[in-house]
């Protein structure tokens, strides 16, 4: 063939300036060489610039007081610590967020997408309204809408909406509900629990195995429920049962005791899962539109419910066209759930803005910012590429 | 958000793009003589201070100030440009050139006087933090609020003396932070928050002007403590002593005109006196104006176009305002106040 000739041709002798080998390893130095030369010129600039303006640079901040109080915070948190732990609270509050988003956008998003394709007139209907009217309007707007409707329609704290006798509390300082007390049995129960999850992968996968064997088929997932919820609730019986709960009572200006959603934090979240689920919708609907009409034939054929064969066919190979664009989706949350600031929910962008405000470092902070989006953004494509990989169609 | 990283990004670039000339004195100076404009960073909107009125013209006394050194510069007061920041974005904006000067109600501390990379000339206020709450909690003193909701502007003085104040006091709180200040008032008026914390002239303000209907002034109070001391006043860059001095005599000469009679209604009268102190400051025995960089006429310009100091307070926010402001510790030093002006000679 033409290139095993060429590749077996004998090296014709050139001039190093005509060889390709040569040409491209002076290119590839140059090139680097340009660029390390442009950021050695940008950070000595910069540096320059700071001395001479005075500004402070390094990060011996992060160790400093950081003075302000945080509203909504998952760790323990005082106007005493640190600006690292300010920052810290910030992410784990954009971590919360996106989590959830995440989660919560995916499920409606799925159902909306699947009503989307129903024959029922009225529920392919209303799914395409909500995808027309979610996806078209800013989600800056909705997060002002859901945030206005809460702080303005609900009653103040004095006149909360109670409920479950006097147990739960609804207010435009957010919904009030009783917790137990903490306890060190607590911990132990978050133990039982992952080892419920565990306890039902294993044996979700041993009926799959059974029922590929024998065709006997194993409730393995109404027995998971019980294995996930029965697991911490024994431990609970083994610790002695502990019952004391902490219940929220209207003192002074607020409630106190139990724990609380705040509004903030209500708001930001429905505001991501509506807008992000009308996209998701729209994914999940074209994932099952690109399969061949043929599949849910066959599977109707095959005598499955309609269910079943959006289940068990559908579902699992429409995954594959679906959770690539899914992955961009899933940054969107997190990138989107920035836009908290503008209503006073704590996250990351919030903290490192005060931060920025108080100490004046606008790089450090502004680098840290870059570095924290980039590593979570990042974790989640590495984990959907792992999982696109892993429903990749196997080819033998 | 968005203005703010922008902001942020802006004085990035800036720092990390902007050229690393020798620092000369006059360098701002001369750049806003190019221009032909001075830059003045104000606030977003507060009654009195900072504010653009029903024709979409700046007023206030922190616009008075910006009007002032532009008289000096200028020998005409209009030559500004405006440009309104949030309490986040302003000093990111000035670190990065995107504006000459803030008169916004910035308090001046150490750490901005130092660490941040900008000098304060003055201070054009004297304020304190105080707080408003509805009539309806039945409220009488701060030492009450312990375990209340508190709207507040983040990136502030008054975020870290809430903290203070509460973690003294042995109090608590709950914070709700939102950068726009409308979006912050809102909140305080629907009953999201319990209490408003700010400079106790902006609490005035926001009392006087923007309580929404049916609520009226009256459903509000604002309680007697005082918890900080906040001296607000215009900021420049490191780097142009120059243009620092002349931002920091525009406003010395204008309480230095209260103190010696000289207000716009009169300054043409005064300009044949013969105190000697009074031809120093008119410029009518030259000098001065050359000593600063300026005209010598720079102080009659400004008392001409802008008034004195007094005369810009009670327009702005005392008696000829809706906020009624009294002088207080605003008051020339000779009436008791803190307002001292050292002398132009």
């Amino acid at each position: 063939m033409a290139v095993e000739a060429f590749g077996s041709a004998p090296r014709v002798k050139v001039a190093p300036w005509n060889d390709p080998v040569v040409r491209g390893w002076v290119f590839q130095i140059v090139v680097v060489g340009l660029v390390a030369a442009l950021a050695w010129y940008l950070i000595g600039n910069t540096l320059d610039n700071l001395n001479r303006q005075k500004i402070a640079s390094g990060f011996d901040y992060l160790g400093r007081e950081a003075g302000f109080e945080i509203g909504d915070t998952m760790i323990s948190y005082s106007p005493a610590s640190t600006y690292a732990r300010a920052i810290w609270v910030g992410i784990l509050n954009t971590l919360r967020v996106a989590v959830l988003g995440i989660i919560l956008s995916t499920i409606l998003g799925t159902l909306v997408g699947i009503g989307r394709l129903s024959p029922n007139w009225l529920l392919s209907k209303i799914c395409e309204w909500y995808v027309e009217a979610f996806r078209n309007v800013p989600l800056l707007l909705w997060l002002f809408l859901f945030y206005k409707l809460i702080v303005e329609a609900f009653p103040g704290p004095r006149q909360a909406i109670s409920a479950f006798w006097n147990s739960v509390f609804l207010s435009n300082r957010g919904l009030y509900f009783p917790v137990p007390v903490a306890d060190p049995i607590h911990k132990w129960m978050g133990v039982g629990l992952l080892a419920g999850i565990i306890g039902a992968i294993a044996l979700h996968r041993w009926a799959k195995k059974r029922q590929e064997a024998t065709g006997q088929p194993f409730p393995s997932i109404s027995a998971g429920v019980v294995v996930v919820i029965g697991t911490p609730a024994l431990v609970w019986f083994a610790g002695g049962a502990p019952t004391t709960m902490s219940w929220p009572a209207l003192k002074g200006f607020n409630f106190e005791g139990g724990t609380v959603i705040q509004p903030e934090f209500t708001a930001l979240l429905v505001g991501l899962v509506l807008y992000t689920s009308a996209f998701v919708a729209e994914i999940v609907r074209s994932g099952i539109l690109a399969l061949h009409k043929g599949q849910s034939e066959a599977a109707a054929a095959l005598g499955l419910s309609r269910g079943q064969s959006m289940r068990l066919v559908l579902l699992p190979q429409a995954l594959r066209v679906i959770v690539p664009p899914m992955t961009s989706q899933y940054l969107n949350i997190t990138k989107n759930s920035s836009l908290a600031i503008a209503i006073g929910y704590p996250d990351l962008v919030a903290s490192i803005n005060v931060t920025i405000n108080q100490t004046g470092q606008a790089i450090e902070n502004i680098l840290l910012i870059m570095a924290a989006y980039l590593s979570v953004s990042l974790s989640i494509s590495a984990f959907m590429n792992w999982y696109n990989r892993r429903i990749a169609l196997t080819e033998r | 958000m968005r203005k703010v990283m922008m902001a942020a990004t802006a004085g990035f670039v800036a720092v990390v793009l902007g050229t690393a000339g020798t620092a000369h004195a006059g360098k701002e100076l001369d750049a806003i003589k190019a221009r032909g404009q001075l830059l003045c960073g104000v606030g977003t909107g507060t009654a009195g201070f900072h504010l653009a009125n029903t024709q979409g013209k700046w007023v206030g006394l922190n616009v008075d100030v910006c009007r002032a050194v532009s008289a000096a510069i200028f020998g005409d007061a209009d030559k500004v440009k405006y440009v309104p920041l949030t309490a986040q974005q302003r000093f990111t904006a000035l670190q990065s050139g995107e504006v000459d000067m803030l008169s916004n109600n910035t308090t001046w501390t150490l750490t901005r006087d130092t660490a941040l990379g900008f000098d304060f000339t003055g201070v054009t206020y004297y304020d304190g933090q105080g707080f408003m709450v509805p009539k309806k909690l039945g409220v009488k003193s701060a030492k009450e609020l312990n375990g209340a909701t508190v709207c507040v502007a983040p990136g502030t003085t008054t975020e870290l003396n809430l903290a203070d104040y509460f973690r003294a006091n042995k109090m608590t709180f709950k914070p709700v932070v939102i950068e726009k200040v409308d979006e912050i008032r809102a909140a305080f008026f629907s009953g999201r928050c319990d209490v408003y914390t700010t400079d106790a002239s902006s609490l005035a303000a926001t009392r006087a002007a923007n309580v929404p209907a049916p609520l009226t002034v009256e459903d509000f109070v604002i309680l007697p403590e005082i918890i900080s001391k906040e001296p607000l006043g215009p900021v420049v860059r490191h780097g142009d002593s120059q243009f620092a001095d002349i931002v920091r005599w525009a406003l010395f000469a204008m309480v230095e005109a209260e103190e010696y009679g000289i207000t716009s209604k009169n300054v043409d009268e005064m300009l044949k006196s013969d105190n000697p102190t009074i031809k120093r400051i008119l410029g009518t025995t030259p000098g001065m104006g050359k000593a600063l960089g300026v005209a010598d006429n720079w102080v009659y310009q400004i008392i001409k176009q802008v008034g004195n100091y007094g005369e810009s307070f009670d327009r702005n926010v005392g008696p000829g305002s809706p906020l009624k402001i009294a002088r207080g510790q605003n008051a020339l030093w000779t009436q008791g106040g803190l307002q001292y002006a050292p002398p132009i000679r």
